[in-house]
């Protein structure tokens, strides 16, 4: 159990950890290629306002998450350094404190932006908050597959904010990132299984076992390849976006059925292709949106 | 990271941040004003 309430008050540095800001980073650079790839522009301190609240709806999210989960995370070692687990902060602080930054971002860009892109935010905060978090985490093994879709929704927001309405394009960028989060997060989940299992998570690697694991992180890859393309097929997207998208989506593939076709030599063995795979899925989501905004300012 | 265990200390570094970030909103707010009446 953390404790209730520290004697020495939370440094700020503590609030900013709570926004998970590593995880922000992507969040903010798919929701910006979002607003950027979209076909109309809107107003530099309404884009950077957009931004804003994508980045901190997300950082509220993210403290509510940690705020349900700081009995779990005091558990792992990867999470244990975590303000919560360390006893830094108290777990009212860290709620209120999500609260405070998704209530404020939803409001900031339902006045500032649109109503429409302020409740496809705070969709996404419920989503990921109560619908990831509270309910799918603790319950299921495939609550990556459907909790992937709160980490998701910053690209369709950020062209929600720009055009004012839904098409297709947006939801492409949504599918895209929905299908690359489980290969993503059950490639890590693969060579950290131990920490999961101590804690009681239904990870697929504990609940399905590793073969069943692996066979679907491929399952997945397969599927990304031609999603990732579509958007240049419907003509959403250019040559430049067209031809990275194949290449880096064979690169996810190859690597995917590296992992996916293989098994655990031992307990001594490394993981490598799976820390490969979580490695380059970061980098191919980056890759894959720059190529979106590429193919939408450079001209071919 | 070194942590300063003085809750004066920081007290005073969590108010100077907070008042950094008001003062940025209220910037933010007077910036989006201008850009929505334009």
């Amino acid at each position: 159990m953390t404790a209730a309430a520290s004697p020495i008050p939370a440094d700020w540095r503590d609030f900013f950890a709570l926004t998970k800001p590593r995880v922000m980073s992507l969040v903010i650079f798919t929701g910006l290629c979002g607003l950027l790839a979209a076909p109309e522009r809107i107003h530099p301190v309404l884009a950077f306002t957009a931004i804003l609240c994508i980045a901190v709806g997300a950082g509220g999210a993210a403290a509510l998450n940690q705020w349900w989960e700081a009995d779990l995370d005091a558990g792992m070692k990867r999470t244990a350094a975590r303000p919560l687990p360390q006893g830094r902060m108290s777990r009212t602080d860290a709620r209120d404190f999500g609260v405070v930054l998704s209530i404020g971002a939803v409001l900031l860009m339902g006045l500032a932006i649109g109503w429409l892109a302020a409740a496809i935010l705070a969709n996404s905060v419920v989503y990921y908050a109560v619908v990831y978090t509270i309910w799918l985490k603790p319950r299921t093994p495939q609550n990556i597959v459907i909790g992937g879709g709160a980490g998701a929704f910053p690209p369709l927001i950020g062209w929600v904010a720009a055009t004012g309405d839904i098409t297709l394009m947006p939801v492409l960028l949504f599918a895209i990132i929905f299908f690359w989060t489980p290969p993503h997060f059950w490639a890590l989940a693969l060579f950290v299984q131990s920490d999961y299992a101590k804690v009681g998570i239904p990870m697929m690697p504990v609940v399905a076992g590793e073969t069943s694991t692996r066979r679907q992180i491929l399952i997945y890859a397969v599927l990304l390849l031609p999603l990732s393309v579509l958007p240049w097929w419907i003509g959403g997207a250019g040559r430049i976006y067209g031809i990275s998208a194949v290449v880096l989506s064979l690169g996810f593939l190859a690597l995917s059925i590296r992992v996916g076709l293989r098994h655990r030599t031992g307990a001594d063995d490394t993981m490598k292709p799976e820390k490969q795979l979580f490695g380059y899925s970061v980098i191919y989501l980056f890759a894959l949106f720059a190529a979106l905004v590429a193919d939408r300012f450079v001209p071919l | 990271m070194t942590r300063q265990n003085d809750p004066k200390r920081i007290r005073r570094s969590r108010n100077n941040v907070l008042g950094l970030l008001l003062v940025a909103f209220v910037i933010l707010i007077f910036f989006v004003s201008i850009a929505k009446m334009s």
